[in-house]
């Protein structure tokens, strides 16, 4: 028997599995994005057949961090910006492990830009959910990387001085190898990408538009959103780089414009993930690590090496 | 003079080989039947800039650097680029030569370059040659080099020198030369050597000096390493292969060494962005199943605060390595102190727990992280080993026997799918993977990937479930457990084991220390016994939990105790005192932080002035501890 039979044991999988036995009351306002989030994860792992204890979702802190307190899996929910180191390790740990990681906009722009832009640059194998509501939710409304110039809030009371982060134009740079927009007004398509999110071989950054009614009224996020795959107007190669740029540099001023349009803007399946490389160099075991501890086989020991090393 | 022992100090810029060279010649003495002991002092720059290595030989057991040396082999610093008086960095040039005379011993030995070096530009030099007796060799060590190979090969034809000046056997220099290298690259070195050997041995008289090397004897295989190979071998064999880091001198040592291994027995070696992903990713690793490590020195480490608490909250078992240089902020990258213990100790928000150990050699640094690696699993709670540059880098040889063990992948409180089974899952069927009732404070944990044990892990307060919490029965009954765990880690471990106490039993002088000074502390207080004092010392490796008991004992047994240790603030003094509460009128402290670890004679002369009144002659000061006179 394996030690980890929840990995790949295929079957089908209701979406209710991933609601926890007993729910506990939301902390989500009502009419929240991050309602919208949940559904397209359930719905999404439940079309792919994902046994909930094959999954791995790290969040970070925010509202948007509660998300694996509503999505019954195994769930790690760290500090404020950490949820991508935290997660890649568990990746490269454990590799069959389907591997999540979301957080807010604060969370993933912002404190941890660092990783953010780092994760996507190595190109590991796993999906990233930024929930882009455009303030920090949880600690009151506060400005955000992603909030539009003059954008007040107590502690910008004269309106932000700074112009906001382009989130997609940032990760297809830094080497993500899926990036896309989508948007909780936008149910199926929203569960759509994060399917694909899930089963491309690489990075896969989902910047996921969401509502804040709390505490960011007049966003954009409630516009009637445009599905640039659905348009001939936004007719581009997805796997092509610049226009791929381009359709973002247009899709992240439109943002701010009142115009939201969401979809798929670059796939790279050429690229392989880190997991490929690492393990290419020698420097990633066949076999998930972690399995090995559960093994009866040979351990190596420092003796045995001691004559080249001292 | 005497002949029992050669403290042999190659000194140059760094950047010119000397590192190498000298391991090299280490392991050729260590191999001859010596046992040998290395220290190694460098400036903060790449190429360029005083640099020594000093290599103590001798029959009998070697437990620190000893005080001052008797053999310098000064080479020209290739990279000194401002010659000028008054540089930033001084006279490069004959650096070498002139920053080294003050801790020669009377009768010692002098071979300088003379294609490089020249000492008419040292003050009083031959004066200062006179009055300290020292014999002086003037050899053109570049010009031999640059015959047989390139001048870079000026550290061959030095210990081909020395060995002519000493006495010493070539043949397992060139051994290990052959091992080292091949090709005309070996057959150029062996040729300086050889020709430096001879060149002695036809213009001067070897005998007209008194220092020579010992003769010795080892009656089982010998390897030479360091603290970091102490603590890389440790967690190794422990079972860790997954390692995260970010470079930071001293902690790269640890870093590389098990870098360079991981591939070789199936690991993972990651360097990443900073030290919050390095030590989140050692959380990470750690979580999904692996044995994890992280580690840094203080600027890293201060970074590692905030990933430290969240392994504790959702005990998340973590091991960090903490190798401490002189602070505040960048300090001094490669100078010692051990000024970072109270940062280790009580970093991170909240009523937090670690437990930290605290080795004092190349042995106990491979125990100790093996001990760490139980700890950390078995009670799921961070657990540190901190040591300094000091231990980091010195190199000294032990049986290979010592790591002759065998290896403990185990994970501890890990379930199995077969166990999780009957584990409590609750109505609600969840797996209770945080349960109030987990013995010794231990609920054991599942691994993603299990079936029937998901839960969620939070550095909130959460419920056995692992459902977010505030409600204050269940948040004092999950701090109560996790405290728990500090007491019976306490009784399992066992104090004898890590303090050791040693020189005169019945005295009532005691000396106190941890970490990197200990061997220092240890061989003066056996030169204080032998020169007619009583005096018994004691090297504590348990910082937290705090082996309160074993430390009440030692200073109940005697009047007066010294603390020595390199801090300004006194602060393991201080954590003597916060953990026993009393003393005060009985602790004072032997303080040293001038970057230079202590030396033997600074401690003798420390306790035979002690209670007199008169000023010490170094870099040290006494200060009473609080609640003293
Ligand atoms: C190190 C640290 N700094 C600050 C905080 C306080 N904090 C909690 S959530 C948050 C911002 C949340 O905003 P965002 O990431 O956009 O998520 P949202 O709540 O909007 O979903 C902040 C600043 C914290 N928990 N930790
Ligand atoms: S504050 Fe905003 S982001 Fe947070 S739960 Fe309420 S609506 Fe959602």
């Amino acid at each position: 028997m394996s030690a980890f039979s929840a990995i790949g044991d295929e079957r089908e999988v209701a979406q209710d599995e991933f609601t926890p036995s007993i729910e506990p009351q939301p902390t989500w306002c009502p009419g929240c994005g991050d309602y919208g989030v949940l559904k397209a994860l359930k719905g999404a792992m439940a079309e792919l057949g994902k046994n909930p204890e094959e999954i791995l979702l790290a969040t970070g802190i925010g509202c948007s961090g509660k998300l694996n307190s509503y999505f019954d899996s195994y769930g790690f929910h760290t500090i404020h910006g950490r949820s991508l180191p935290v997660a890649r390790a568990a990746k490269l740990a454990n590799d069959g492990l389907e591997v999540i990681a979301a957080g807010g906009d604060g969370d993933g722009y912002g404190i941890g830009g660092n990783h953010f832009i780092h994760t996507a640059r190595e190109n590991h194998d796993m999906t990233y959910i930024v929930f882009n509501n455009e303030v920090f939710g949880l600690t009151k409304g506060q400005t955000s990387p992603t909030s539009p110039k003059g954008h007040k809030s107590k502690t910008q009371p004269n309106g932000n001085a700074k112009t906001p982060i382009r989130p997609l134009s940032m990760s297809l740079t830094a080497g993500a190898s899926y990036v896309a927009r989508t948007a909780a007004v936008n149910p199926n398509q929203a569960k759509e990408i994060i399917k694909e999110a899930i089963q491309h071989d690489g990075f896969s950054h989902v910047d996921f538009l969401t509502q804040c009614p709390t505490w960011n009224k007049d966003a954009k996020q409630y516009v009637p959103y445009i599905d640039i795959q659905d348009s001939e107007e936004y007719d581009f190669d997805v796997h092509d780089r610049r226009a791929a740029q381009d359709a973002m540099h247009e899709t992240e001023d439109a943002l701010y414009e009142g115009k939201v349009l969401t979809g798929r803007y670059f796939v790279d399946d050429e690229r392989p993930s880190y997991q490929q490389e690492k393990r290419q160099r020698g420097e990633l075991p066949e076999q998930p690590l972690a399995e090995r501890y559960f093994e009866d086989g040979e351990w190596e020991r420092s003796y045995d090496f001691i004559d080249r090393h001292a | 003079m005497t002949d029992d022992e050669l403290i042999w100090r190659i000194a140059g810029g760094s950047g010119d080989g000397i590192d190498s060279t000298s391991q090299n010649f280490a392991k050729a003495l260590m191999r001859s039947g010596l046992n040998v002991f290395t220290h190694r002092h460098y400036p903060s720059r790449i190429r360029g800039g005083h640099t020594y290595v000093e290599i103590r030989a001798s029959s009998e057991e070697v437990k620190s650097r000893g005080d001052g040396y008797n053999f310098l082999v000064a080479l020209g610093d290739s990279f000194a680029r401002n010659p000028k008086e008054n540089a930033y960095y001084g006279e490069e040039e004959v650096k070498p030569l002139a920053e080294n005379l003050d801790d020669l011993r009377e009768g010692g030995v002098i071979v300088y370059d003379s294609g490089l070096l020249d000492t008419a530009e040292i003050e009083n030099f031959d004066e200062r040659v006179e009055e300290n007796d020292w014999h002086v060799y003037d050899v053109d060590l570049r010009g031999i080099a640059k015959e047989h190979g390139r001048e870079i090969m000026r550290n061959t034809a030095g210990v081909g020198v020395t060995a002519a000046l000493t006495g010493i056997d070539t043949t397992y220099v060139e051994d290990l030369m052959a091992e080292a290298m091949g090709g005309d690259i070996l057959e150029a070195n062996l040729n300086v050597l050889e020709d430096a050997y001879e060149h002695v041995q036809e213009e001067y008289d070897p005998d007209a000096h008194d220092v020579t090397v010992p003769e010795g004897e080892h009656d089982e295989e010998q390897v030479l390493v360091s603290g970091s190979h102490g603590i890389a071998y440790g967690a190794l064999d422990e079972g860790c292969r997954f390692i995260a880091g970010y470079p930071m001198t001293p902690w790269t040592d640890v870093f590389t060494i098990l870098t360079n291994l991981m591939p070789d027995v199936g690991g993972i070696s990651e360097q990443v962005e900073d030290e919050i992903a390095a030590a989140a990713l050692a959380v990470g690793a750690s979580h999904a199943g692996a044995k994890a490590m992280s580690g840094s020195s203080g600027g890293g480490f201060s970074l590692m605060s905030e990933p430290l608490g969240l392994a504790e909250m959702t005990e998340t078992p973590l091991v960090l390595v903490e190798s401490m240089r002189a602070g505040p902020s960048t300090g001094m990258p490669t100078k010692p102190e051990q000024a970072d213990l109270e940062h280790v100790l009580y970093t991170s928000q909240g009523d937090s727990h670690r437990v930290v150990f605290a080795p004092s050699n190349q042995v106990e640094c491979y125990e100790q992280t093996r001990k760490a690696f139980q700890i950390a699993y078995d009670y799921q709670i961070p657990v540190m080993v901190i040591y300094d540059q000091k231990l980091s880098g010195e190199h000294r040889n032990v049986p290979k026997s010592t790591f002759d063990q065998a290896p403990n992948p185990d994970l501890g409180s890990v379930l199995t799918e077969e166990e999780l089974k009957d584990q409590p899952h609750g109505e609600t069927g969840i797996y209770h993977r945080f349960q109030h009732e987990g013995e010794d404070g231990v609920s054991p944990r599942s691994i993603p990937g299990q079936k029937g044990g998901r839960y969620l892990a939070t550095g909130n307060e959460h419920t056995p479930e692992g459902h977010i919490s505030e409600s204050p029965s269940n948040r004092k009954a999950q701090v109560d457990r996790r405290n728990e765990k500090l007491a019976s880690i306490r009784e399992n471990l066992d104090a004898d084991e890590r303090q050791q106490v040693y020189g005169d039993e019945s005295a009532d002088y005691g000396v106190i220390s941890w970490g990197s000074q200990s061997g220092t502390v240890e061989e003066a207080v056996e030169r204080l016994n032998e020169n007619g004092h009583s005096v018994k010392g004691l090297s504590v490796s348990e910082m937290a939990p705090f082996p309160k008991e074993f430390l009440s004992e030692f200073i109940e047994s005697v009047d007066d105790v010294l603390v020595v240790e390199m801090s300004s603030t006194a602060q393991f003094r201080g954590v003597i005192q916060k953990n026993l509460g009393q003393y005060g009128e009985k602790i004072s402290s032997l303080l040293k932080y001038d970057g230079n670890p202590f030396e033997p004679a600074e401690i003798v002369e420390a306790v035979e002035e002690h209670g007199s009144g008169e000023e010490l002659s170094s870099n040290t000061r006494f200060e009473a501890a609080a609640g003293g006179d």
